[in-house]
């Protein structure tokens, strides 16, 4: 499955990393790898933005702009004039 | 130990008929937010009190894969109030997080229940959960099994997950069973769709209308990753001309107007306004999918919604032209 989409906005700053390996055990596109002691940018391309790495890293050594890559819930928050979008699970 | 599990419900590893009719029933979209369990600690087999805990939601699907793939293993199932969402859906919301986390661990007196202090979390949980704060506030550790229930087994002979159970996939049979549901929700307007074209007079176009809609509902989500293109817009675009084609050569050979030009013209009509369609609903198909991510879904939204009002108002334009010349007699 080619799943490389377009852009992301994940970055990773490895000075602040202590080697805890939660970034690559909870990414499920293995984005990260570790390489000894550190977590490294293995895959940053298929990052799809979940924001599990970011919340269960210990150190904030890692940002991304998280949240649900859906077009549709997208579209209908911006045309409901809300800023974040929400899906129509849950709420029907 | 008894006294204390008066709130402890029981279940099993069996997935009887009443439980494939309510999943069958979710994967058709009927009431999708009423598939739900009641959250709190159910006990699978005859669990003690140093018997693993496992984290899901209250989604029928989650709790029945979880339940179903731990046969044999007797444990505790620490069921989280998502609001009947799968783990994923509702880890991307929060709901299943850190704090509906350490709320049911201190609601159901879980420290009481058992003697360790670990809970395993699905990975995709991880989306809403900080595990460290978990640690924090609750005394529990996290640790996140598998993607998927049924790697658990395999997982727990050494608590170490393989790089392929820690991955998302999204297989030809992943894709086909959203399918029924995204057909549910497309009925309607295809049928009203289809209806208000075959009134207004063209029966060819009404049903190339509803093959263009069910193209990007039912065929799109099969084909995705053999469509040559990296966007999910310009795959609808495609997918839309190749269905649409044998309409708009149907509608050139075989129609009422003399003139060759206005046959041309509505296969034009056709081939601008009806791809439109299917690129649109395959560019929606984004949220259901596993991996793509906001900021370039938002680029695509950006990109790509105006061609697609661009195509289908051409179309749209081109259609009523023509209609305005057949009704003021140009015939030609």
């Amino acid at each position: 499955m080619k799943s490389a989409y377009l852009s992301n906005t994940l970055q990773y700053n490895p000075e602040l990393c202590n080697g805890c390996g939660m970034c690559s055990t909870v990414c499920p596109h293995a984005v990260f790898a570790q390489n000894g002691r550190l977590a490294q940018l293995d895959r940053p391309t298929k990052c799809m933005e979940c924001g599990a790495c970011q919340l269960n890293c210990p150190t904030g050594a890692i940002m991304v702009d998280s949240g649900v890559g859906c077009a549709a819930a997208m579209m209908l928050a911006a045309l409901r004039g809300k800023k974040e979008p929400s899906c129509s699970v849950g709420s029907d | 130990m008894d006294d204390n599990r008066h709130d402890i419900q029981t279940t099993t590893n069996d997935i009887k008929l009443s439980h494939r009719w309510d999943h069958f029933l979710v994967r058709i979209g009927y009431k999708r937010s009423s598939h739900k369990i009641t959250p709190g600690i159910y006990a699978l087999g005859n669990p003690r009190e140093d018997s693993p805990v496992f984290v899901t939601a209250n989604y029928t699907l989650s709790f029945d894969a979880l339940r179903s793939s731990l046969a044999g293993i007797n444990c505790y199932i620490l069921v989280l109030d998502t609001m009947g969402v799968n783990v994923w859906c509702a880890a991307g919301k929060g709901a299943f997080g850190t704090d509906e986390l350490v709320h049911r661990v201190k609601d159901t007196g879980l420290k009481e229940v058992v003697s360790h202090r670990k809970l395993i979390l699905p990975q995709l949980g991880a989306a809403g959960v900080a595990a460290h704060e978990v640690k924090k506030r609750s005394g529990f550790n996290v640790e996140y099994g598998p993607v998927r229930a049924v790697d658990l087994p395999e997982y727990l002979k050494t608590h170490k997950a393989t790089a392929e159970m820690r991955r998302v996939k999204f297989t030809l049979r992943d894709r086909l069973i959203l399918v029924p549901v995204e057909l549910t929700h497309s009925l309607l307007p295809v049928l009203l769709v289809a209806l208000i074209l075959y009134l207004v007079g063209d029966l060819i176009l009404s049903v190339a209308a509803a093959v263009a809609i069910f193209g990007g509902v039912a065929l799109f989500p099969i084909l995705l990753p053999w469509i040559p293109t990296p966007n999910f817009s310009t795959k609808g675009y495609i997918l839309g001309a190749l269905v649409i084609l044998p309409f708009a050569i149907a509608r050139l050979l075989a129609n009422p107007e003399p003139a060759l030009w206005q046959r041309i013209g509505w296969a034009v009509v056709y081939m601008l306004a009806l791809p439109t369609l299917t690129a649109f609903l395959a560019l929606n198909f984004t949220g259901s999918t596993n991996f793509t991510s906001r900021s370039g879904v938002r680029r695509e939204i950006f990109t790509y919604i105006p061609v697609m009002a661009v195509t289908f108002g051409a179309g749209l334009i081109f259609a009523i032209t023509l209609v305005l010349i057949r009704l003021l007699g140009g015939s030609g």
